[in-house]
C-alpha cells in the first residue's frame, strides 16, 4: 500500500512535535496580528499569544465556536486580505446560516497533498479511474478530492451530482475502479444495480471512500459484500478545511488524522476539560498551516476518541475512532443521554437485514418516552406473530441492559418510513423526531 | 541536528525575540528572513551564545547548549559568520584564518591546522592568491570570503551567516552564495543563513522562516514561501 507522503506521514514522534510547535507559534502570532476576534479574545483574557512556549499551553485559550464563525460572515474571520484569496467554498448551511471559508494557493495545495493521502490510503493510484460524486461546487468534497486524485495522476471522472443511472451507466461504461463519494449516494448506487440487475461481476469497481457523513460498520460489511470493493472512512469539515483532516488506511482500525497540519484534542463537551487518548468526547481541532482561515480550538461538534500507538500499516499518526455521532444529535431522554447510533447498533444486532426505522420522541405528561418503530420487511415478516413479538422483547432486553430504560416498539409496514430504498447508511437526522415541546 | 524551541532573548528588558521555534535539519539549507530590527542577527547570536538572557531551549545534535559559553558552542560544531565580517583588519590574511581554529589550534595539533588552512585556500582561491596582504586592504566580496573561511576553520558542522550579501554589488554576493551551495555540496556542511535579500536565500535554500518584531510569522519549503503573496510583496518587492 503506497503512503502518499512519506516524510509527513511517517514523521518521527518527536521531530513531529518540534514542527507542530513551531506552526502553531507561527499561527497564533498570525492570527492575533490578522484576525481581530482573536486580537480581542487573546487582549480580553490577557493571553499573550507567545506564552505558548509548549503543546500543552494550547489548553490556555479558549474555543473557538460555530457561532463565533457565523457571526464573523461573511469575511471577518480571514487572516489574509483577499487579493490573496484564490478560493471560497461554503458550507451548506443545514444546520444555520452558511459560513464562507477561504483558501490562499498555499492552502490549495497543502490540501491536495491532504487528499491525495486519503486516497492514496484507500488504495487509489495512478493507475484507478476515480468516479467522485461528490457535488462539486461551494461544497468541498467535489473539488478538494479532485485535486487530490488528480496529483496521485489518477483519471478522474469529476460526474458529480449527475443522477444515479447516469452514475451508474457512468461506472459500468467508463470502468471505474474507485468510487469517492458521500455514504448515502454509495447506498442509492447499490440499491439501484440491484434494481437493474447489474452484478458486481460487470463492473470493474473495487474501491469505495466515503465520507461527509456517518455510516456504521454494519453498512460498510453490507457494502463491500454488495459491491465487492473495500470500503474505507474519511473525516473532514468544511470549517477547517475540507476532505483530508483524516482518513482511514487499507487496516481500518481508525483515522489517521494529518497532524502536520492539524493539532486534534477531545474534550469533554460539557466541561471544556481535555480528557486523555481513549476517552470518548467532542473533537476539538487547530489548524496550524492554514494561511487564509486559520481557526484555534475550533469545535467541531463531532463526537470520538483518540487513538495514540503506531498502526501497523507505518503511518505515525494518532489516529481517531471513527465519528458516528454528533454532539447535536445527543438525544436527552428523562435526564439520560444517548444517541442515534446505539440504537442502530441495537437493531442492527437483533435484526438481519437491517430494516428501516425511526425514533420517535415525544412527553407524556412530564415524561420523555421513546417509540422506535420498525419496518417489517419482506425478509423479516412472519406469519406466526410469535417470532416477531420475540424479536420486539430481544430488542427491548438489550435496550434495557444498554442504555437502562424501556422503550415502546412499534412494527410498522415496507416503505411507511420513507426511507431510500434498499441499504442506507444510518444515523441520519431524519431517523430521530422529536415531537416534544420545545422549553423556552 | 539544531533544535530551538521557544527562545526567548532580552537586551536588558527589552524583548529581542519572543518564544522563537525553528529547527535545521542535517544537510539542509534553511534562511531565516526578515525586516531590518526584526531580531535576525539577536537570534544567530543567541545561538552562538552571545546573548546571555536568553530562555528557552536550543539543543544541538540532541544535547542543550543554552547557556554553554561561546568558545563551547564553536567547540561543539557552530560557527557564527558575524554580521558586518569583524575581520581583524591589520592582520593578514592567513593569521585571520589561524585565529579561526583557535579553539582546535595546539602545538600538537599544528600539523593538522596547516592542512585545514590549506584546505580552506583551496576552497576560496582568491584568499590564497592574497594570504600575506592585510585583511584590511581586501575588497568587501574578498573580506566577507575570509570570514566565511574563517568560521569554516573551526570545522564546524553548522555554519551560521548573518547577511554575508550586505554592502556588497550583486554580481560579487552572487559568487559567495554559489561558493556556499558548492561548500555544502561538498562537504555536506549545513547552514543556517539570515538574509534581508529575500530573494538570494530563497534562491538557494530548502526551507525559511519569516520573522516579524520577534516572532516567526510563517515558515515553509522555499516554493510554500515563494507562493506566499505576503512574502513576495513584503520581501520580494513584487506585485
Amino acid at each position: 500500500m503506497v503512503v502518499w507522503n512519506e516524510r509527513y506521514e511517517k514523521i518521527d514522534r518527536k521531530e513531529l512535535v518540534q514542527l507542530q510547535l513551531e506552526r502553531l507559534q507561527q499561527t497564533l502570532s498570525r492570527v492575533y496580528r490578522r484576525v481581530s476576534h482573536y486580537h480581542n479574545l487573546f487582549n480580553k483574557i490577557s493571553f499573550d499569544p507567545l506564552e505558548v512556549s509548549d503543546l500543552t499551553d494550547l489548553n490556555k485559550i479558549p474555543f473557538t465556536t460555530k457561532e463565533t464563525l457565523r457571526s464573523a460572515y461573511p469575511y471577518d474571520m480571514f487572516a489574509v486580505p483577499l487579493r490573496e484569496v484564490v478560493r471560497m467554498h461554503s458550507t451548506s448551511g443545514t444546520s444555520g446560516e452558511p459560513l464562507v471559508v477561504g483558501y490562499t494557493q498555499n492552502d490549495i495545495e497543502h490540501w491536495t497533498d491532504l487528499t491525495a493521502r486519503v486516497l492514496s490510503a484507500g488504495g487509489v493510484t495512478q493507475d484507478d479511474i476515480v468516479q467522485i460524486c461528490f457535488p462539486y461546487g461551494l461544497f468541498t468534497g467535489g473539488l478538494g478530492f479532485h485535486y487530490g486524485a488528480e496529483k496521485i495522476g489518477a483519471s478522474v471522472i469529476p460526474s458529480s451530482e449527475a443522477d444515479v443511472e447516469r452514475q451508474i451507466i457512468i461506472m459500468r461504461d467508463y470502468h471505474t475502479t474507485a468510487i469517492v463519494c458521500a455514504p448515502t449516494i454509495a447506498a442509492l448506487l447499490c440499491a439501484t444495480l440491484e434494481e437493474k440487475g447489474i452484478t458486481p461481476a460487470e463492473l470493474q469497481l473495487r474501491k469505495g471512500l466515503f465520507g461527509a457523513e456517518p455510516w456504521a460498520e454494519s453498512f460498510r460489511r453490507e457494502i463491500e459484500e454488495k459491491l465487492r470493493i473495500s470500503a474505507v472512512d474519511n473525516y473532514g469539515l468544511t470549517e477547517i478545511m475540507g476532505p483530508g483532516v483524516s482518513y482511514e488506511c487499507h487496516l481500518k482500525q481508525g483515522l489517521h488524522i494529518s497532524e502536520d497540519h492539524f493539532i486534534p484534542e477531545v474534550i469533554d463537551p460539557e466541561t471544556g476539560e481535555v480528557l486523555p487518548p481513549g476517552k470518548k468526547g467532542e473533537l476539538v481541532i487547530t489548524t496550524i498551516t492554514k494561511e487564509a482561515y486559520p481557526l484555534i480550538r475550533y469545535r467541531t461538534g463531532d463526537l470520538t476518541r483518540l487513538i495514540r500507538g503506531p498502526c501497523p500499516c507505518g503511518r505515525s499518526s494518532i489516529r481517531m475512532e471513527r465519528v458516528f455521532e454528533r454532539l447535536d444529535d445527543m438525544i436527552i431522554l428523562n435526564g439520560m443521554k444517548m444517541f442515534p447510533s446505539q440504537f442502530e447498533q441495537i437493531i442492527s444486532e437483533a435484526v438481519k437485514p437491517t430494516p428501516s426505522y425511526r425514533l420517535v420522541i415525544d412527553r407524556q405528561g412530564n415524561l420523555d418516552e421513546l417509540e422506535i418503530q420498525i419496518e417489517v420487511s419482506k425478509e423479516i415478516f412472519d406469519d406466526e406473530m410469535g417470532k416477531l413479538t420475540d424479536l420486539e422483547l430481544k430488542i427491548l432486553k438489550v435496550v434495557k441492559g444498554r442504555l437502562d430504560f424501556i422503550p415502546r416498539i412499534r412494527l410498522v409496514e415496507p416503505a411507511t418510513l420513507d426511507a431510500p430504498p434498499g441499504i442506507d447508511p444510518p444515523m441520519k437526522k431524519k431517523r430521530v423526531i422529536d415531537r416534544r415541546p420545545r422549553l423556552e | 541536528m539544531l533544535t530551538v524551541r521557544s527562545l526567548k532573548s532580552f537586551y536588558d528588558t527589552i524583548c529581542a525575540l519572543k518564544a522563537v521555534s525553528i529547527h535545521v535539519n542535517r544537510g539542509e539549507i534553511v534562511t531565516l528572513i526578515g525586516a531590518n530590527g526584526s531580531g535576525k542577527s539577536t537570534f544567530l547570536k543567541a545561538i552562538a551564545g552571545l546573548v546571555p538572557k536568553s530562555t528557552g531551549s536550543i539543543l544541538f545534535e540532541e544535547r542543550e547548549i543554552l547557556g554553554r559559553s561561546p568558545s563551547l558552542i564553536v567547540r561543539s560544531g557552530i560557527a557564527l559568520v558575524p554580521e558586518g565580517r569583524q575581520l581583524f583588519s591589520p592582520m593578514t590574511v592567513l593569521d585571520n584564518l589561524l585565529l579561526g581554529s583557535y579553539t582546535r589550534y595546539s602545538f600538537r595539533n599544528r600539523r593538522k591546522v596547516l592542512e585545514m588552512t590549506e584546505k580552506t585556500f583551496s576552497s576560496f582561491p582568491v584568499l590564497a592568491e592574497r594570504r600575506k596582504q592585510l585583511a584590511g586592504t581586501l575588497s568587501g566580496g574578498e573580506q566577507q570570503m575570509l570570514s566565511i573561511a574563517r568560521a569554516l576553520m573551526s570545522e564546524p558542522k553548522l555554519l551560521l551567516l548573518d547577511e554575508p550579501s550586505i554592502g556588497l554589488a550583486p554580481k560579487v554576493v552572487e559568487g559567495i552564495f554559489r561558493s556556499l551551495v558548492a561548500l555544502k555540496e561538498e562537504t555536506r556542511l549545513t547552514v543556517f543563513l539570515v538574509e534581508q535579500n529575500a530573494r538570494l536565500a530563497l534562491e538557494i535554500c530548502q526551507r525559511g522562516y519569516v520573522i516579524e518584531t520577534g516572532q516567526v510569522t510563517l515558515s515553509g519549503d522555499r516554493d510554500e514561501l515563494l507562493h506566499n503573496k505576503e512574502v513576495l510583496r513584503a520581501y520580494l518587492g513584487k506585485e
